[in-house]
C-alpha cells in the first residue's frame, strides 16, 4: 500500500479533466454508426455499419486520402535531409550567426500557422509559381524541418563529438562514418522526428488552405463535409480511421525516444 | 640518426589572436615514449590533434617520417589515437569496437575478429568482446580503446591523457602496463598529461609547454633537476625558484635559480649560522615528511622536511640552508 495516495477530490478533477478531453472524441466514433444522417441527434436513434461501406466507395476519400499521404511522405522526406544536415551544422560547429540561424529555424513552429500560410502565398504569387501538389509540400515542410530539427540536435548534442574523429582516425572517411557511427547513432531520433513530422503533415490544416490550389487534403476535405451535410456520418467514419492512423506513429515515436537520456560515447 | 617519426618545423596553430601553439620545432625518434606536459591551455592537445589531422597548422610543416602532411585527412595517416574520453562506438560491442578499423579496410569478418580478440588479449581483456561499452569499467573502456587503436598498426600512437579519468591507484597500474606495451610493439608513443608525475615515470623525453611554445625538451631528469626556465622549475618539480637578486648575492650571478624542496633545510635563527633569513609561514603534515612553507624578503619557499626532524612553529624565525651542489643555476635560459 502506498503512503502518497492521492486525495480523493484531486483524483475526480483529474478523472473530470481526462474525460473533458477525451470524451468529444467518442463522440465523434459513435456517430460513425448513427442510423441518421441530417443532423447529430443524441442519442443515436440506431446503430450500423453501412457508413463504412458506404465511404469505401466514395471516390473523393480516396483522393483526398493518397493527396494526404504523399505530402505528408514527401514533406517528411525533405524535413529528414534538411533538418538532420541542418542540426548537424549547428551542433557541431561554432560559426558566426549560429544562434540566429538555430531559431529562425525553429520559429516556423512558433508563428501562427495563418502568417506561415499568408506570407508563403503571396511570397507564391509574386514569384508566379502556381498552386499545385509541390506548393502545399513546401508549406508543410517549413514546420515538419523544424521537428526534425529539434530531435536530431537533441540527440547530436548527446553525442560524443570524439567519436567522429574516433571513426576518421582508424581509417573512415566522411561517408563511411556517416554510416557506421552517426546515423546509427542518431537513427532513433530520426524516426521518432520523421513520425512526428508526418503527423503533423497529415492533420495540417491553416497552412494548406494558403497553399493548396483545387486539391484538397484529408482535412480539408473533412471541413468542407462539414458545412455540406451530405452523407454526414462518413465524415466522422474518416475521422475515426484518421484518429487510428495518426495515433500509431505518435505512439512509435513516443517509444523511440524514450530511455535515451544518457550520453552516447561518453566514457565517464 | 634515422628520419623522425615526428618533425615539427615551426609549427604555429593560432585561432584568432589566440596562439595556441606559436611556433614549435620538435623531432620525435621512431620508438620514443615521449610526453607532451604542460597546464591545460598550454598548446599539448593542440599539437596532438595538429598531428592525429583533425586541426591543421595555420603555419610551418609537420612531417610524420619524413612525409609532409599538409592536406591529408585523418583517415589517411598512419597513426591512431586514444581519446581523453574513450570514444567508444556506444551501439557496438567491444569487439565489433576494436574491429572498426579492419572493418573500415574491408577486412572479412570472421578475420577481423580474430585480430580483435588478439587484441583483447593484448590489453589483457579476453573475453569481453560481447559486451557493450557502457558495461565497462572506467579502466575496462581505456583499454579497449587502446586495442581498437593499435589494431591498425599504427607507427605512432597518440595518447591524449588516457589515464586522466581512472583512479590513483589504477592510474598507477596502467601506467606500468602502457610503458611495458610500449617496450613491447616498440612503436612510437606520444603521450599528452598535465600530470607531471607520469610524464616523469612514463616518458623516455618530455616537451614542456606553455602559452604555446615548448619551454623546455629533455630527459626527466634533466626536466626535473635541471629546469632551464622558473616555469619548469616551478611546474614539473614544484621546486623553489630564486630571484636574481638572491641568486646574485648567493653564487654572484644575475640568473634565476633552483633548489629542490627535500634539499632545503631549516636552522635555528638564534644559532648564528649564516644563511637565508625566513619567517615560517605555514606547515602541513604529508606523512613521510612535512611541508613547511616560508616567508622570505619579498618571495616565498617550501622546505620539505624529512621525518626525525624538528618542525618549527608558523611564525617562527630561521635560516634556510641548502649545499651549493643543491642550487641550480638557470643561466642556460
Amino acid at each position: 500500500m502506498r503512503s502518497d495516495r492521492a486525495p480523493l477530490g484531486l483524483k475526480i478533477a483529474a478523472g473530470a479533466g481526462l474525460a473533458f478531453m477525451h470524451l468529444p472524441i467518442v463522440l465523434i466514433f459513435v456517430y460513425a454508426f448513427t442510423t441518421e444522417d441530417k443532423s447529430y441527434q443524441w442519442p443515436p436513434p440506431g446503430l450500423t455499419l453501412k457508413w463504412f461501406g458506404v465511404t469505401w466507395n466514395r471516390p473523393d476519400v480516396w483522393e483526398a486520402l493518397s493527396l494526404s499521404l504523399r505530402v505528408a511522405a514527401i514533406s517528411t522526406a525533405i524535413a529528414l535531409v534538411l533538418g538532420t544536415l541542418c542540426a548537424a551544422a549547428v551542433s557541431r560547429t561554432k560559426f558566426f550567426g549560429r544562434e540566429a540561424i538555430s531559431l529562425m529555424v525553429i520559429l516556423p513552429i512558433a508563428l501562427p500557422g495563418i502568417i506561415t500560410g499568408i506570407s508563403l502565398r503571396s511570397a507564391f504569387n509574386l514569384a508566379d509559381i502556381p498552386f499545385s501538389f509541390w506548393t502545399i509540400v513546401l508549406g508543410h515542410a517549413t514546420f515538419c524541418v523544424v521537428v526534425v530539427y529539434n530531435n536530431a540536435v537533441a540527440r547530436f548534442r548527446r553525442t560524443s563529438g570524439s567519436l567522429v574523429e574516433a571513426s576518421m582516425d582508424l581509417g573512415a572517411d566522411g561517408f563511411q562514418t556517416f554510416r557506421h557511427v552517426i546515423l546509427p547513432n542518431i537513427a532513433t531520433a530520426l524516426l521518432a522526428g520523421g513520425m512526428l513530422a508526418f503527423a503533423l503533415s497529415f492533420d495540417e490544416v491553416i497552412v494548406t488552405t494558403f497553399t493548396a490550389g483545387q486539391q484538397q487534403t484529408l482535412p480539408i476535405w473533412m471541413l468542407e463535409e462539414l458545412v455540406r451535410p451530405r452523407e454526414r456520418p462518413v465524415t466522422n467514419v474518416v475521422a475515426m480511421m484518421v484518429a487510428l492512423v495518426t495515433l500509431l506513429p505518435i505512439l512509435g515515436a513516443y517509444y523511440l525516444t524514450r530511455g535515451t537520456d544518457t550520453v552516447a560515447g561518453q566514457g565517464k | 640518426m634515422n628520419t623522425a617519426a615526428v618533425r615539427f618545423k615551426g609549427v604555429s596553430r593560432h585561432y584568432g589572436s589566440v596562439r595556441a601553439v606559436d611556433e614549435v620545432d620538435l623531432s620525435i625518434a621512431e620508438g620514443e615514449f615521449f610526453a607532451m606536459l604542460g597546464p591545460s591551455g598550454s598548446g599539448k592537445t593542440t599539437c596532438l590533434r595538429l598531428i592525429a589531422g583533425f586541426d591543421q597548422p595555420t603555419a610551418g610543416e609537420i612531417t610524420i617520417f619524413g612525409e609532409d602532411t599538409r592536406g591529408v585527412p585523418p583517415y589517411k595517416r598512419h597513426v591512431n589515437t586514444v581519446f581523453q574520453d574513450y570514444a567508444l562506438f556506444p551501439h557496438m560491442n567491444v569487439l565489433d569496437n576494436v574491429a572498426y578499423g579492419l572493418m573500415i579496410a574491408g577486412m572479412p569478418k570472421a578475420e577481423r575478429h580474430k585480430r580483435a580478440e588478439g587484441a583483447l588479449e593484448l590489453v589483457a581483456l579476453p573475453g569481453f568482446g560481447g559486451r557493450k561499452p557502457s558495461e565497462l569499467s572506467g579502466g575496462q573502456r581505456q583499454r579497449v580503446a587502446l586495442a581498437r587503436a593499435l589494431i591498425n598498426e599504427p607507427r605512432v600512437l597518440l595518447l591524449d591523457e588516457p589515464l586522466g579519468a581512472l583512479d590513483l591507484k589504477l592510474r598507477e597500474q596502467m601506467q606500468q602496463e602502457l610503458k611495458d606495451l610500449q617496450r613491447k610493439l616498440g612503436i612510437t608513443f606520444i603521450f599528452v598529461t598535465h600530470d607531471q608525475g607520469e610524464a616523469l615515470s612514463m616518458a623516455d623525453r618530455v616537451a614542456v609547454f606553455n602559452d604555446g611554445k615548448i619551454v623546455q625538451i629533455g630527459k626527466p631528469e634533466d626536466v626535473y633537476y635541471r629546469p632551464e626556465v622558473p616555469f619548469v622549475a616551478d611546474f614539473v618539480g614544484s621546486s623553489n625558484v630564486l630571484p636574481p637578486h638572491v641568486v646574485e648575492k648567493i653564487a654572484g650571478k644575475w640568473t634565476h635559480a633552483s633548489v629542490r624542496p627535500e634539499a632545503v633545510s631549516l636552522v635555528d635563527a638564534g644559532l648564528g649560522v649564516d644563511g637565508l633569513h625566513a619567517t615560517v609561514h605555514s606547515t602541513a603534515f604529508l606523512g613521510t615528511a612535512t611541508r613547511v612553507s616560508l616567508d622570505l624578503d619579498g618571495f616565498s619557499m617550501v622546505a620539505l622536511l624529512p621525518k626525525g626532524t624538528r618542525i618549527p612553529e608558523t611564525g617562527e624565525q630561521v635560516h634556510v640552508k641548502w649545499s651549493p651542489e643543491d642550487l641550480h643555476l638557470m643561466d642556460t635560459a
